[in-house]
């Protein structure tokens, strides 16, 4: 049942998703998703690998486009949202390095461009954002070493930074603690426990929710591309036993986000799945 | 010194310099996509471009930029369209360049001496018109790689969250080949078609090694370039006059000097920076004690100290020795 026509109404909710279904390489891949994000809310978005998490969460981001459906983001339909600085996101990424040395700083730094105009170099107050976001994560001691030189953990810590230091009030996080030990995942719950109180609206993929558990007030679980719950979190792991165990026991991550599982590989060269 | 009173030499000098700092800039870019070979690919097809320029009796400088520029933006698609074998197509891409190359200068019955002197450089033969031209296009490239460089680093960093940060990620990494295009035909006169990407790669990888941020990346790989550029062409200036070097590869084998005296200082660097690494401030499960210890640990004992938590351990004959009141924890 595809509902295209926009609301009339300009809805003030950070996201409002309606009928949304998602293609990769021309397969359907999430599909009849209806969804309302209300402002300051905590949603765990769930499901096993390979259950469009991740593709729903790029689809709210407007990385990967929607084949039906109509997304508003603060009440603008995507097309005409501008507003970025609103939005932050941690990308599900293995290691924040790249193949050139970058300074922590200089990575967190890079997540006030939403906020700077070009050519002007940084202000006090981009400054000010960029040292209290590297305060909140725990890293400000650490500000001038190299990224690479972190542990995972660390780097995803400072990951959270760069969405952090551009203020936003809607953020997305892909799996922030694949592969990331308990002490780190601790410290990761105690900064979004921080976002949770200064009243930011917090979208989190993930396969457990470990220390993260108390934080959230609403769960979705996602199988094969549909949506089979949404609710208040119902164990300590936040998800709703019946039914679902068969999917919640995979916990290999794919960290390469590039080589999807949904895509069929292409052998020839200038072929391929642009997305 | 009588040297640089020539005419030639000055021209020489102004292109050595002014190039010495394009090529690393766009480099650095290059380098941190992992997009090291990507300048060679446009060298490559460029040399079509000069090809193109001989046939049609227009200035080859032109032809091979706007050549230059249509290939870099081709596997700049090709990249963002593509698949693991992305870099096939490249290839592709490369060898259709140059055999087109070699086959347009022959229709055009030039010889081969005269592709050669795009494909290895020729510093020293340049134009007053072509310094005009290296410089300003240097000039603009430098510009734009330093000017947008919070830009170009975030793109290159994270393209998924420069997108969602409201950035236009197509437009940069277009603006990023074009430039490598740009910087190619500007260096095409300096260390040739052939070994432009040296210029534009090594510096960036000797800087690598010992810095620790991209901005000091940055501006040590342009300071590196320009040094290697400007020393290459004045040694084998000076040499020439016992035998014949040519100053391109002369520029590119001193920038490799340079690469493998840093190398032993970066490996030093990286295995101290891993030795030291703090230990996790997990609460150890237990302790063994060593009371005896044949000496005092501290500073100048020779064993690596790794911080551990509130506390120093001292590594030692692969344990980990935390100095506790009068005894040794080992941990």
């Amino acid at each position: 049942m595809p509902m295209t026509s926009p609301d009339p109404v300009p809805h003030q909710d950070p996201i409002t998703l309606s009928g949304g279904a998602v293609s990769i390489g021309g397969r359907p891949v999430v599909r009849g998703i209806d969804l309302s994000v209300h402002a300051g809310e905590f949603l765990a978005l769930m499901g096993a690998n390979g259950s469009g998490k991740s593709t729903l969460v790029r689809a709210l981001t407007g990385l990967h486009p929607l084949t039906t459906g109509a997304l508003r983001l603060f009440g603008t339909p995507l097309h005409d949202f501008q507003d970025w600085r609103r939005v932050g996101y941690v990308p599900q990424r293995a290691s924040a390095a790249s193949g050139v040395p970058a300074s922590v700083w200089e990575v967190v730094a890079s997540g006030r461009l939403t906020r700077r105009p070009l050519l002007r170099p940084l202000s006090r107050a981009d400054r000010a954002a960029v040292e209290h976001a590297l305060d909140v994560v725990g890293l400000a001691d650490r500000a001038r070493d190299g990224v690479s030189h972190l542990s995972g953990g660390q780097q995803q810590r400072v990951l959270i930074a760069r969405a952090l230091a551009g203020e936003p009030d809607l953020f997305f996080l892909d799996e922030p603690t694949a592969g990331v030990d308990l002490a780190n995942q601790r410290a990761l719950a105690d900064t979004l426990a921080h976002l949770k109180a200064d009243g930011a609206t917090v979208v989190l993929v993930a396969h457990e929710l470990g220390p993260m558990a108390p934080l959230v007030d609403r769960a979705v679980v996602m199988r094969d591309g549909r949506v089979v719950y949404d609710g208040p979190p119902l164990d300590d792991h936040g998800v709703p036993r019946a039914g679902l165990e068969p999917d919640l026991g995979a916990h290999a991550h794919h960290p390469d986000p590039a080589h999807h599982d949904h895509t069929p590989h292409v052998g020839s060269p200038l072929e391929g799945g642009g997305a | 010194m009588e040297l640089f009173t020539l005419a030639f030499m000055q021209r020489a000098v102004l292109a050595a310099v002014f190039t010495g700092l394009a090529a690393p800039a766009v480099g650095t870019y290059l380098v941190q996509r992992r997009l090291s070979l990507m300048g060679d690919g446009i060298g490559h097809v460029a040399v079509s471009g000069v090809a193109l320029g001989l046939l049609t009796g227009t200035s080859p400088t032109w032809t091979a930029v706007v050549v230059a520029i249509l290939g870099a933006v081709t596997i700049e698609v090709i990249r963002e369209r593509g698949h693991a074998n992305g870099d096939v197509a490249l290839a592709l891409l490369f060898y259709g360049g140059l055999a087109g190359g070699v086959l347009l200068t022959g229709l055009a019955g030039q010889s081969a001496s005269r592709l050669q002197e795009y494909l290895f450089g020729s510093i020293t033969t340049i134009s007053r018109t072509d310094v005009w031209v290296t410089i300003v296009l240097a000039a603009v490239v430098v510009l734009v790689c330093v000017g947008l460089a919070p830009q170009l680093f975030a793109v290159a960093q994270d393209p998924e969250f420069a997108r969602v940060a409201g950035l236009n990620v197509r437009v940069y990494n277009v603006l990023v080949a074009v430039l490598a295009a740009v910087s190619v035909t500007v260096a095409m006169r300096t260390v040739g078609l052939l070994l432009v990407s040296a210029l534009m790669v090594v510096p960036v990888a000797t800087a690598q090694q010992v810095t620790r941020s991209f901005r000091t990346t940055l501006a040590a790989a342009m300071a590196i370039g320009t040094a290697a550029s400007l020393g290459g062409l004045v040694i084998s200036a000076f040499a020439s006059f016992h035998a014949r070097v040519a100053p391109g590869p002369t520029i590119v084998l001193l920038a490799l000097a340079g690469f493998m005296l840093t190398w032993p200082l970066g490996v030093f660097l990286r295995s101290r920076q891993r030795l030291r690494a703090p230990f996790p401030a997990v609460q150890p499960e237990g302790h063994e004690f060593t009371d005896e210890h044949p000496h005092e640990h501290g500073p100048t004992c020779g064993h690596v100290a790794v911080p551990h938590g509130d506390h120093v351990d001292y590594v030692h004959d692969g344990h980990r020795h935390a100095p506790h009141g009068t005894h040794y924890d080992e941990h």
